[in-house]
């Protein structure tokens, strides 16, 4: 890399948009397709001005059908295009969760080899918005239960800007979940920002006393979480998944290897979740690298409430995983 | 009904491929109860004048969806017997390598998209080929095959309504065999005349006698006709009917013997036969040899399956993902 790389102000919102800005230039089989991405401008407005640049063929409006377009989009992907699908947030995928799984994840194998799926869906998530019970899932760990697709979870203005050219090069089909508190992060970014790896989880902030793995908008609690630590002499290594299917496990046994100590920050609901498949992996895999039990803080098991100060209360926070991390740090 | 000249050997080409799916059905089941053959197993028999006439108006570069009770549209669309059979067997030589089974046979070559054990799930699947092919300027037909019950499905209704909006080259093709699994249409559609559902979506529809093949042949050509012309989707019900139960598990308690009797008097080999004969295009000689050749294909495909080879377990995991990421 350069040392004279120069930055600019963007916004993680700016950054996927021109991240599909160059998939649109790069590759001319690529289209974006979903509700409202057009004329409204999309509904987090990250496709507001394609339109008029590429035109309605290529800024595909759909009706409120996702099952219906999802499902075009996988025929489009098998007829030789390179669909990104956007779902206006992960509760409506639901309606195209059996496009999902019965078609896009499971042609490929089901074909014997014969039919691979080239389609990249793109999808808001997470709560933060007061939005409620129907619009605030987090519902990407149930999709990382799945064989056949690849999910990723941007965090940084690099990843919302590299990892949907490298996940448009996958012959398979990758799902993308933007959290929608993230659109308006801001900060600095490479001007030749360009595609990233996929594959690779990455420390974010390196430490030795307690690894804290986690993915997408809980990466930012946890970094504020280990500055405050770091105040009262913590150091904590914060690994940030980016990839949730597959995982990336060598990062973070590496890291827990280093701290003997691991904690979990997963936005998603605890039973049957991401956190818990990456605790039973660190009790398989790490077991005697550990000075004490696995822990998790996630979402309450609740559906999603409105008030703000249920909202707050249900999600994690800052202050709870400093109190575990502070905790887990005497104990051990 | 309709009756165009008769080409003797289109006429011909027809009853074999009629005959042929026939006798290699009636082959699977004995395979089924033999305990060769598992799974489900759903029997296209009474059905097979839709898909040998549809596909005689489809091209090779067009693509067919279609659905679990696919053994028909494979053979009408020149899958070989050899590699169906083997797939039913689970054996590594057939058309999926035993991955999908008789629900699932998919074949790159011919373009056929599966099998579709999802009902109405080939729809989307299809308005997307089709999206395809008109974005780069291809001009090719999708036929997508599903049953009545796929009516009562949102994907009909979203596909149809996506297909008409961008006026793809998609032949939506409704087998209206009277019964969705074991409830018969009078007991889950509020209208029963389902072409009529081509008027809600601005799509050209019509239906036609599905015991006739030269009739579902005629039918299709005017349907890929007006696609091909540019005018958009097409919905073409044909009306038929299934001899045999939904599956190899079912009892038949919603249907009497009486009505399967009726609709047998209209078996579609028979009214073939029939007018072949009346034509004098076809004698007992010929339709002896053409019994004997079918026979012939189909027996090869049980040694071939016979033959065939389990794929090690050791693959049991290939094809999750493909094994060469892009460039």
């Amino acid at each position: 890399m350069s040392a004279q790389t120069s930055m600019q102000t963007t916004t993680y919102r700016e950054a996927v948009k021109q991240a599909i800005r160059e998939a649109l230039i790069k590759d001319e089989r690529v289209f974006l397709m979903g509700e409202d991405v057009g004329h409204y401008g999309g509904c987090y407005a990250v496709s507001k001005g394609l339109l008029a640049e590429f035109g309605p063929e290529r800024i595909r409006d759909t009706p409120l059908s996702e099952s219906g377009f999802v499902g075009a989009g996988i025929g489009a992907a098998l007829g030789g295009m390179r669909p990104i699908v956007e779902v206006m947030t992960v509760n409506f995928s639901l309606l195209a969760l059996d496009q999902i799984l019965n078609n896009a994840a499971t042609l490929l194998h089901m074909s014997g080899g014969q039919f691979n799926v080239p389609l990249v869906i793109r999808m808001a998530t997470g709560a933060g918005k007061q939005l409620a019970a129907q619009h605030a899932h987090s519902l990407e760990g149930w999709y990382a239960h799945i064989p056949g697709l690849r999910i990723l979870s941007p965090a940084t203005l690099e990843d919302a800007r590299g990892m949907l050219w490298t996940a448009l090069q996958d012959p398979d089909p990758v799902l993308i979940f933007e959290n929608n508190t993230l659109y308006n992060l801001e900060g600095p970014l490479a001007e030749n920002a360009g595609p990233v790896d996929i594959d690779k989880a990455r420390v974010r902030r390196p430490g030795i006393d307690i690894t804290l793995i986690t993915y997408s908008a809980s990466l930012f609690k946890c970094l504020e979480a280990a500055e405050a630590l770091a105040q009262v002499g913590i150091e904590a290594e914060v690994i940030d998944l980016r990839s949730l299917r597959p995982l990336d496990d060598a990062t973070y046994l590496a890291s827990i290897a280093k701290t003997h100590r691991a904690l979990i920050v997963d936005e998603g609901w605890r039973s049957g979740s991401l956190s818990a498949e990456i605790s039973a992996r660190i009790m398989e895999q790490a077991f005697y690298d550990l000075d004490l039990p696995v822990e998790r803080i996630c979402t309450a098991e609740v559906p999603i409430p409105y008030a703000r100060h249920m909202e707050e209360a249900a999600l994690p926070r800052i202050e709870t995983i400093i109190a575990t991390v502070q905790r887990m740090v005497r104990h051990g | 009904m309709m009756q165009a000249p008769l080409d003797k050997q289109h006429a011909i080409q027809q009853l074999r491929q009629m005959l042929l799916i026939r006798r290699f059905e009636e082959k699977s089941a004995e395979l089924y109860s033999a305990t060769k053959i598992r799974g489900f197993l759903h029997l296209y028999i009474g059905e097979e004048a839709v898909a040998v006439g549809v596909m005689a108006a489809l091209t090779p570069e067009d693509a067919v969806v279609a659905t679990y009770r696919e053994h028909g549209q494979a053979l009408a669309r020149g899958m070989s017997a050899d590699r169906i059979m083997a797939e039913m067997y689970g054996k590594q030589e057939g058309c999926c390598r035993g991955r999908g089974g008789s629900m699932h046979l998919f074949d790159a070559a011919t373009r056929f998209y599966g099998g579709n054990a999802i009902v109405g799930g080939g729809l989307p699947l299809a308005v997307g080929l089709a999206l395809a092919d008109k974005m780069q300027g291809r001009k090719r037909v999708t036929c997508c095959f599903f049953g009545d019950g796929a009516v009562a499905e949102g994907d009909f209704h979203e596909a149809m309504n996506l297909a008409s909006l961008w006026k793809l080259p998609v032949l939506f093709l409704c087998e209206n065999n009277l019964y969705a699994m074991g409830t018969a249409l009078c007991y889950t559609q509020a209208v029963e005349d389902l072409s009529s559902r081509g008027a809600c979506y601005g799509l050209a529809s019509a239906f036609v006698d599905g015991m006739d093949v030269m009739a579902v042949e005629e039918a299709a050509r005017r349907a890929t006709d007006h696609i091909r012309q540019g005018n958009g989707p097409y919905l073409l019900e044909c009306r038929t009917y299934r001899f045999r139960p939904h599956s190899m598990f079912d009892t038949e308690m919603y249907r009497s013997k009486e009505e399967v009797e009726e609709w047998k008097k209209r078996d579609p080999i028979d009214l073939l036969t029939s007018r072949l004969r009346e034509n004098g295009l076809c004698d007992d000689h010929e339709m002896a040899a053409l019994e004997q050749d079918v026979a012939t294909e189909v027996e090869a495909s049980v040694v071939f399956a016979e033959a065939g080879t389990w794929e090690p377990v050791a693959d049991l995991a290939r094809f999750v993902y493909s094994e060469r990421r892009g460039a």
